[in-house]
């Protein structure tokens, strides 16, 4: 079946099998390995993208549900402005060490402060808890997003890496 | 360079132009650039040009008898390429493989399965989907045997014999093994005043990455090369197993590790689908990718633990510990495949006398093969020392339980004092460094733990007052004190599979002062491309942004055993630091060339050599660098350019140490486990990168809290897998995470170059018998087996333990 799915603001289109994942459509069609494929049962989050502006396990979505909707993944979340906020808030609290469940847990983390732009630790702990992470303990995850919320305009604004 | 050179907190160092340290500090990470992008480059992102995709049929027996293999109709799918089996494999001899332990391992199932899970047959396809129905077209006649799933039951005279394709082989017993003074321990214990013996149980559990494991091969038949990007934490080794299982010449053969996705253990073994991929590019001609499901990871790859212990510990009746001794029955799965120095069939656990002084230990381990599958080392467990250091300090636990006395004053009383370093512990290992008291005082001071004994007083005295709340938590105090040996070699002692545990390093600086430095070892996570930059910068104090590091490439990289058991900083960061440290020394000669002095009349300053008394006669490394590439005359024996190539052959393990209290409340009601605080006080030596020392500490934490409270792979009766989903092996999430509170002591290393330890497995190791400590402080019982899922909570509670292995009353 042909699907035609809007993926960070551009059109892609291909014939897809109807039990096609919308993690491998992103993948292997699209092209995007950003999104990460961990566990098949939405426990782990790594394949976390946004439909229609909510966060999903893409493991569990068919392409063909996202067929006429907008998707948002990890390689959405640079702008021509900069690193979003979250992003950045990685790098500085050093939220990610494998770098595995990072795209995933930041497309949560966007969405959580998109809702809510001033969360605390528990909003931030129960947010997340539908992505898991094996390096970090979570601890300066919660920090990230911690200092993304404490740096909305952050985009553009600070250095990035150091090399 | 000495260790008393090392600067303590490593956090003094000079400020690059980037902002970031000239040595030691707190930097961000080179690696995140990537990798917060969603640009990593993991193996699954891998897409070749005419690349097939396989997928493998494993077995739903725990124990068969293989009666027919029937492929035709997934051969008439119209999008297979190929389907094996045991039998093609039989004809190119590939069908065993050696393991890393000196058995064999099926790499398809010819004979029998062994375990659930077993791969018994192999489709390259167009595509994953089509590779995966074929699967489901492959009919497979078996004829079901009895299953040993109880290790217990493994050496009992009526078990079935699990390993019949060994010649002569008539019992599931693999292996005996013993250390320490059995004869000592007989005498401390007959002249003892207190004995207590504990049974317990470290379940099988998983290191469960969030990247599984997989490869793509590709076979150039035109060149004769093969190239593997694997999911490898020893890259090196892989490519000289590869070699011998093969027949491959070595020098035609690509490793290639790129990003990995977490590897805790889990990547250190050879897997049949790694091997399988490459058979599949050979038949088909092109590249072929295989990627393990999250299902086939849980079940079929490296396990951990699975440690059946009864340990026994003899003391005074004021609490001096006067001896310990353990017996381990040790279940290794169908097949013998743990990854561990060969001379240590039962990896390091016989560091088990943990961090206390007595004088008399012994222990004996009993392998045997189960109907499981194979691994044993892995999850972070520095070769067995996450067993160990459990063993000891639940029974130091269950000694203060006995002597009604608080478990932290015991160990204090008990713990090896400052003066005694180095130490030679009662099994052999000779600890090289530490100030244990001061540890165990600081994680006092931050837990607050006076009070916090006060507060459980108060709790427990309310509790016992008539009309108590009924749902008011129990309150539970845990600590626990850790020794880890990590950092293998010395090559004379350790080898894996006759491959000594050494590692090579190349840098290289470049005429312009900037610099590429090769490691043998591979990241998983770790952030080896800026601690390693670090590294070199601290030595010759040019900065870490001008440093790449270069990894994951065997045909660009030298010579090494790879990451795993803590030992890339012990081992490859020595290396290091000591080609470092040539290239500085190599750098004065040439400066001298330069300034027409003596190299004797220079004097270091970070990143620059000078001549003694007018520091503006100078050279900095890039002019150095640039000069020593140029047509300056150089003395004579020395050779241009600026670069080093070292071996580091360790003398010694290095041992960090640390001390942790955990904080819990249980639910009377349900048995739920919550951790409120857990405080963590790590002794690594200097932090070349505290941030990144840090960060690891909090997963290993997390690590310990998940071991303790959720993680186990049980089996049923008949073998099947229990924990083989997300679902059903339950990883801890951020709600059972606490917030971490985190100490440090700092002990160099004297033995090191840069007098730092390991510390990548520290918290995995030390912290479980915390949490289980101070679970069972709160129920006030001595002892039961972990995890502390909400029902073994309330079984305990209620005295009715529950064996966690096994889902059999």
């Amino acid at each position: 079946m042909k699907v035609t799915i809007t993926v960070n603001g551009a059109a892609t289109s291909a014939d897809v099998e109807a039990r096609q994942l919308l993690v491998h459509y992103l993948r292997n069609t699209v092209g995007l390995t950003g999104t990460h494929w961990g566990c098949d049962t939405s426990n782990c989050g790594a394949c976390t993208v946004w439909l229609d502006g909510v966060p999903v396990k893409s493991c569990t979505t068919l392409a063909a549900m996202a067929d006429g909707h907008e998707v948002r993944t990890v390689e959405g979340l640079e702008t021509a402005a900069g690193l979003d906020p979250v992003q950045q808030g990685f790098i500085e609290e050093h939220g990610l060490q494998c770098g595995f469940c990072t795209p995933g847990m930041m497309m949560t983390a966007r969405a959580l402060l998109d809702a809510d732009p001033d969360p605390d630790e528990a909003t931030i702990r129960e947010a997340i808890s539908g992505n898991l992470c094996r390096c970090t303990g979570y601890e300066n995850i919660v920090r990230a997003v911690r200092w993304a919320a404490a740096h909305p305009a952050s985009r553009s604004a600070t250095e990035e890496v150091p090399a | 360079m000495t260790a008393t050179d090392v600067p303590a907190g490593g956090t003094d160092a000079p400020v690059s132009a980037a902002g970031n340290p000239i040595g030691f500090g707190r930097m961000i990470r080179k690696e995140d650039a990537r990798f917060i992008r969603g640009q990593g480059h993991y193996v699954d992102d891998l897409d070749l040009p005419g690349m097939l995709h396989s997928a493998i049929l494993r077995s739903s027996y725990a124990h068969a008898r293989i009666v027919s293999i029937d492929t035709s109709a997934a051969e008439a799918h119209p999008k297979v390429r190929a389907v094996i089996t045991g039998k093609t494999l039989e004809g190119l001899n590939l069908a065993w493989m050696p393991t890393l332990s000196g058995d064999v391992t099926a790499v398809l199932a010819t004979d029998k399965v062994r375990f659930q899970g077993q791969e018994v047959a192999y489709v390259v396809a167009e595509d994953e989907y089509s590779a995966r129905d074929a699967l489901e077209l492959i009919e497979v006649e078996y004829e079901p045997l009895p299953a040993v799933v109880d290790a217990r039951q493994a050496l009992a005279p009526d078990a079935p014999v699990i390993r019949d394709d060994l010649e002569g082989r008539t019992d599931n017993h693999i292996y005996d093994w013993e250390a320490g003074d059995a004869r000592a321990c007989e005498e401390a214990f007959a002249g003892a005043e207190v004995i207590v013996g504990q049974d317990m149980i470290y379940p099988r559990v998983h290191p469960a990455p969030m990247e599984t494991c997989g490869s793509v091969a590709h076979m150039d038949k035109v060149t004769g090369k093969l190239t593997i990007w694997t999911t490898t934490q020893a890259p090196h080794a892989h490519r000289t197993v590869y070699a011998l299982v093969a027949g491959l010449p070595e020098h035609k053969i690509q490793v290639i590790s790129p990003d990995i996705g977490g590897g805790f253990g889990n990547k250190v073994g050879i897997y049949p689908g790694y091997v399988l991929s490459i058979v599949g590019s050979i038949v088909t001609g092109v590249p072929v990718k295989w990627v393990e499901d999250r299902s086939e990871n849980l079940m079929s790859t490296s396990f951990a633990r699975d440690y059946h212990m009864h340990g026994e510990i003899a003391a005074t009746r004021e609490g001096r510990i006067l001896a310990l001794r353990v017996n381990v029955l040790a279940d290794h799965g169908a097949f013998n495949g743990v990854a561990q120095p060969t001379k240590f069939p039962a990896g390091f656990f016989h560091i088990f006398t943990g961090s206390y002084d007595y004088p008399a230990a012994h222990c004996k381990v009993t392998a045997v093969y189960t109907n499981k599958a194979l691994g044993g080392v892995a999850y972070a467990c520095s070769f067995r020392i996450t067993e160990a250091v459990y063993l000891v300090e639940r029974m130091v636990d269950c000694l203060a339980f006995e002597l009604k006395m608080d478990p932290a004053e015991l160990r204090m009383k008990n713990l090896l004092r400052p003066e005694q370093f180095p130490y030679t512990s009662p099994t052999g290992w000779v600890y090289d460094s530490g100030d244990y008291p001061r540890a165990l005082e600081e994680s006092m001071r931050i837990a607050g733990y006076e009070d916090l004994r006060r507060e459980q007083a108060a709790r427990r005295e309310a509790a016992a007052r008539p009309g108590a709340d009924p749902s008011a938590p129990l309150m539970g105090i845990g600590v626990s004190f850790f020794t880890e040996g990590v950092g293998a070699g010395p090559r004379k002692h350790m080898d894996i599979l006759g491959l000594g545990m050494a590692d090579g390093c190349e840098l290289r600086l470049h005429p312009t002062g900037k610099a590429q430095l090769r490691l043998s070892v591979q990241t998983q996570g770790q952030g080896h491309e800026t601690t390693f930059a670090q590294i070199v910068s601290h030595v010759i104090g040019i900065p870490p942004e001008d440093i790449e590091v270069l990894h994951g490439d065997t045909d660009n990289t030298p010579f090494g055993l790879g990451t795993y058991g803590s030992r890339s900083t012990p081992v490859s960061g020595a290396a290091a630091a000591v080609a470092a440290q040539r290239v500085k020394d190599k750098a004065r000669i040439i400066a001298a060339a330069a300034l027409e002095c003596s190299p004797d009349d220079l004097e270091w300053e970070h990143g620059r050599w000078h001549v003694r008394g007018d520091p503006s006669q100078g050279r900095t490394m890039a002019e150095i660098a640039m000069a020593a590439h140029s047509s300056l005359e150089l003395p004579e024996g020395v050779e241009g350019h600026l670069d080093a190539s070292v071996v580091y052959n360790p003398p010694n393990l290095t041992y960090p140490f640390g001390a942790y209290i955990c904080v819990v409340d249980v639910d009377p009601q349900t048995g739920v486990v919550k951790v409120r605080r857990f405080v963590a006080v790590d002794d690594c030596g200097p932090r070349i990168n505290p941030m990144i020392v840090e960060g690891q500490i909090h997963g290993g934490l997390a690590d310990g809290v998940g071991m303790a409270l959720m993680e186990v792979i049980a089996f049923d009766r008949d073998g099947n897998n229990l924990g083989g989903s997300f679902m059903d092996y339950l990883l801890p999430t951020s709600m059972e995470c606490p917030s971490w509170e985190l100490g440090v002591t700092v002990t160099p290393s004297p033995h090191h170059p840069i007098g730092v330890k390991g510390v990548g497995e520290s918290a995995t190791v030390g912290s479980p018998a915390a949490v289980v400590n101070a679970v069972l402080d709160a129920l006030q019982i001595r002892h039961a087996d972990m995890p502390f899922t909400p029902a073994v909570t309330w079984r305990a509670m209620q005295g009715r333990p529950l064996r966690p292995d096994l889902a059999i009353e």
